[in-house]
């Protein structure tokens, strides 16, 4: 098992009362085993169903394949301007 | 170059500084600011968060998208933190030769910054509760 670091915003990081979350699964995995793994953590459950993830600064799929190396965050709808 | 967040109180007359030239006959200036009321709700303020290295790259991104699609200068930038109402919350400044792809360029512009710039807004309400907008949603989320 690898730790993989996932930064919340806004809600989210209300949602699990912090703004950095680590997640222990095998590496490499991908962006949809790592949300199956946020939603059984407490205040998972009331993540949306459809989800904005941010690997490395640009927006993923669930396809997408992660390392513990790199930069994940979990997006919130965007709210600017 | 300079960033597209912003700590402190925008000038839109320093944004719109930063574009024109003299073969740019239009000079098309966006300022949004805080209203005082969302969804019947009236509203003392509001706190911008961003998640600012991926809010700095996708707002370039969507500069050079705009570039590339209409002859125009752009500048672009947008507050993060606690904003009163009426403060400027997001200044839009594009030239070019002609006022078509001025006004084309700023309207499409204020789109794109709005759909998919990491930029998350808490609104605080004048009876004293506070919520995250949502835009995909109807209404605000539940009052924290």
């Amino acid at each position: 098992m690898n730790r993989f670091s996932v930064r919340l915003f806004a809600r989210y990081a209300e949602l699990f009362a912090t703004d950095q979350l680590d997640v222990e699964l095998p590496a490499p995995t991908t962006v949809g085993a790592m949300i199956s793994a946020l939603r059984a953590r407490p205040g998972g459950s009331a993540l949306p169903t459809t989800l904005l993830v941010a690997v490395n600064l640009r927006q993923a799929t669930e396809q997408t394949v992660i390392t513990p190396a790199d930069e994940i965050a979990l997006l919130p709808p965007m709210a600017g301007g | 170059m300079t960033s597209f967040l912003s700590g402190q109180t925008i000038d839109p007359q320093a944004v719109a500084a930063r574009v024109g030239g003299a073969d740019h006959g239009a000079v098309v200036l966006f300022v949004g600011t805080v209203r005082d009321r969302h969804n019947g709700r009236a509203v003392r303020g509001l706190t911008y968060s961003a998640y600012e290295p991926m809010a700095e790259l996708v707002a370039a991104h969507i500069v050079r998208d705009a570039c590339s699609q209409w002859p125009a200068l752009v500048a672009v930038e947008h507050r993060v933190g606690a904003l009163a109402v009426g403060d400027v919350a997001i200044v839009v400044a594009v030239s070019a030769e002609h006022r078509g792809a001025a006004f084309a360029a700023c309207e499409w512009l204020v789109d794109a910054i709005k759909a998919r710039v990491p930029i998350w807004k808490r609104e605080r309400y004048a009876d004293g509760q506070e919520a995250w907008v949502d835009p995909t949603s109807f209404s605000a989320e539940t009052p924290a």
